[in-house]
């Protein structure tokens, strides 16, 4: 799923302040998983606004809605569109994408992100996820026996790995992130396919990640 | 080794190519642009060693860039390495820079992933590694001996002009030392397959890791590819030796090291003692061609060093 | 969303009474609080009790809610570590508890206001006693609050 974590409190009201009624909006897809901008976490930031502002005598009233996600058109129905001609601005809690997607939805109205939006993760454990995809373009992963190194690699090496492997962590932090080519070490030893890695591998075209510009997929059969 | 025609005409690649046991040393640029640190640290070292790397942004903190002073100590008469990371430049810059630095006089490249920005004095800049450093080192063999750069393109101004490529005699670096250890020789490997002429190793403590690692490499016949020159960094203090075993990442400083350093009634002289000792243990070793004297900010140290290991004078 | 509105207790008559909700788990907190009635072991009648299952039902948001609606304090009570009936909810509720006194904090209300305790089901004398300290400290900290700006802080959910 797309990562998020909530922003800092202060950053949020003071944006919320700036209104007297505001639509707080939650995602019902990724961000419930990570546990930043779902229902729930909707509830936790609508009774802090309201606590907030009775303690500093501000005025802000904070109506609450949650849809499946913020991503799709079709779930922009008629009862959120009522609730956001109600009000003079809204929040939203979803990932970038659903910030600037309920942007274009409401265009009259100033939404702020509610959440800074983090990486491509998976569910580790309960209450903890971590990076796994970087988006690049052109997935190679079976290559390094299902371990991106793209991603998980801190220096995104090919070829790795570089001399600050230690004990199976990344020097750049070696407390928390394992070093990725150890993993893949680890992986195609366990899958007999060490060889594999003496192949050096070339340049990689970057192109079909961000660098070669903002990306569009189109399918024509899928149009109407 | 073969006898082969010089491939960059560089002073180091003589003297490893003729048999003899290179030095290298290192010069840290300033943190400035102050020419006249380079002139001293220069003054230091010539007539001392064979060729001296000049570090490149080195921990990620900004210092004056490798070319630039490479130019201060081609003029004060040392033949510099210059080192290229793959962390600050993508791989136009760095073919922009190798052509550059070879019109400038520099014939010795040496290929780094290079230490991410984190560490350094600009944690929150976007780092590139647009390439790795192995393939850092097939792009120069590339443009060197197959004469184009890494798109395809000839090395040629126009359609008519000459190709004029860069002749680099093109180095590594290694860790005997890093992780995942039964790799370590096959990661040298993909360097040698990849172009690289010359192989600078991380300082050295553990001699006994060193020389099994040494095992794997003369067993994959890696020694006859590549010159291979041991990584030697003087210790002067004991905070200095556990400093390098707990916050520099693949090092490992064995105890009986530290034990010595703390014994002594002069940490900075035993640990010149051991650096001499590490270095006539280091000739022995069949298939090392050569050291490369790491005496970070201390470049001072090294001819007194240099001379008392019986590596001088240098080959003229 | 849970209903946990404060009403006017027939029996607070001081202008600085305080309303206090205990989110108590019903093996051993509200075992221990119905023990205290039983042993006549007097609490002050500050304290509104809801009772749980565990208090590992305890979402951040009810006890978030609690202070909206015009609670002074919240306390929850449930079984020693360890001794929790469902094996773990009273673990998940310290941390639950410990985030939403951060979350408390950044909205400007102080986290001493809400507080965790371990109370067994046979410690009703205990009980009545957290219940005693646990008042008095939320009216003190609700006269400092208001000595502090010479204004009293509302109690109602209104914003008055």
């Amino acid at each position: 799923m797309i990562t998020a974590e909530r922003k800092p409190f202060e950053e949020i009201y003071e944006c919320a302040k700036r209104h007297k009624r505001v639509l707080l909006l939650g995602c019902g897809t990724c961000v419930t998983v990570c546990m930043a901008g779902g229902e729930k976490e909707v509830g936790i930031l609508a009774s802090q606004i309201r606590l907030a502002a009775r303690e500093r005598g501000d005025e802000i009233t904070i109506d609450e809605h949650t849809i499946t996600r913020q991503c799709d058109a079709e779930f922009f129905d008629e009862a959120i569109t009522r609730k956001a001609a109600e009000v003079d601005a809204i929040i939203s809690m979803g990932c970038g994408v659903g910030v600037q997607f309920c942007s274009e939805r409401f265009p009259d109205k100033i939404v702020y992100p509610a959440v800074n939006t983090k990486f491509y993760g998976a569910t580790v454990e309960q209450g903890v996820w971590s990076e796994r995809c970087a988006g690049c373009g052109e997935c190679i992963v079976a290559a390094f026996g299902g371990v991106c190194p793209v991603a998980r690699c801190s220096k995104s090496l090919l070829n790795g790995p570089c001399g600050g492997s230690s004990e199976g962590m990344c020097e750049v932090d070696p407390e928390h992130t394992q070093c990725a080519w150890q993993l893949i070490y680890d992986r195609m030893e366990k899958l007999g396919r060490l060889d594999e890695l003496e192949e050096v591998q070339p340049l990689k075209d970057w192109s079909h990640h961000r660098d070669g510009g903002p990306r569009t997929i189109v399918r024509e059969d899928m149009k109407l | 080794m073969n006898a082969t025609l010089q491939k960059s005409g560089s002073r180091l690649e003589a003297v490893l190519t003729s048999g003899q046991f290179a030095v290298t040393a290192e010069l840290g640029p300033p943190k400035s642009a102050d020419v006249d640190v380079i002139r001293q640290k220069a003054g230091y070292l010539r007539g001392v060693v064979d060729a001296v790397n000049i570090t490149d942004n080195q921990t990620a903190i900004v210092r004056m860039s490798s070319i630039g002073a490479g130019v201060i100590a081609l003029q004060e008469g040392l033949e510099p390495v210059i080192q290229i990371t793959c962390r600050d430049r993508n791989r136009l810059a760095i073919q922009s820079d190798v052509l550059g630095a070879y019109a400038l006089g520099m014939r010795n490249i040496l290929c780094l992933s290079g230490d991410h920005q984190k560490f350094g004095n600009h944690p929150t800049s976007k780092n590139v590694y647009d390439l790795d450093s192995i393939q850092l080192v097939m792009m120069l063999k590339g443009m060197r001996d197959d004469k184009v750069f890494a798109c395809g393109d000839e090395i040629r101004n126009t359609k008519k002009s000459p190709i004029v490529e860069p002749r680099v005699f093109i180095g590594a670096a290694a860790n005997p030392f890093g992780d995942p250890f039964p790799f370590r020789a096959v990661r040298l490997a993909k360097k040698v397959k990849a172009g690289a002429d010359f192989i600078q190793t991380q300082c050295i403590y553990d001699m006994e890791r060193f020389r099994k690692w040494m095992e794997q490499v003369r067993a994959r016949g890696l020694h006859e590819k590549v010159y291979i020159l041991a990584g030697i960094t003087p210790l002067r203090s004991v905070k200095m030796a556990e400093y390098m075993r707990d916050k520099v990442a693949g090092l490992t400083v064995p105890d009986h090291i530290i034990e010595r350093l703390n014994r002594a009634e002069n940490a900075e002289e035993e640990g010149q003692k051991i650096a001499i000792e590490q270095i006539h243990e280091l000739r022995e070793i069949p298939g090392v061609s050569g050291v490369h004297i790491m005496a970070i900010e201390a470049e001072k140290t090294v001819a007194a060093l240099a001379e008392k290991a019986g590596l001088l004078p240098r080959p003229a | 969303m849970m209903e946990t509105k404060v009403e006017e207790h027939p029996c607070s008559a001081a202008a600085d009474d305080v309303r206090i909700i205990a989110f108590c788990c019903h093996y051993c907190a509200f075992t221990a609080a119905d023990l205290a009635g039983t042993m006549r072991q007097q609490y002050p009648p500050n304290i509104r009790i809801v009772r749980l299952p565990c208090t590992g039902r305890l979402e951040v948001n009810m006890i978030l809610q609690a202070f909206v609606d015009g609670a002074d304090g919240v306390l929850v009570a449930g079984c020693e570590p360890g001794g929790c009936h469902f094996i773990k909810g009273n673990l998940r509720a310290r941390k639950r508890v410990d985030y939403t006194r951060k979350l408390l904090s950044e909205a400007g209300i102080d986290p001493d206001r809400l507080e965790m305790y371990y109370i067994a089901a046979s410690e009703g004398p205990l009980f009545a006693q957290t219940s005693r300290e646990f008042t008095e400290k939320i009216q003190q900290l609700k006269r400092q609050r208001a000595g502090g700006d010479g204004t009293s802080q509302s109690m109602n959910g209104d914003g008055t």
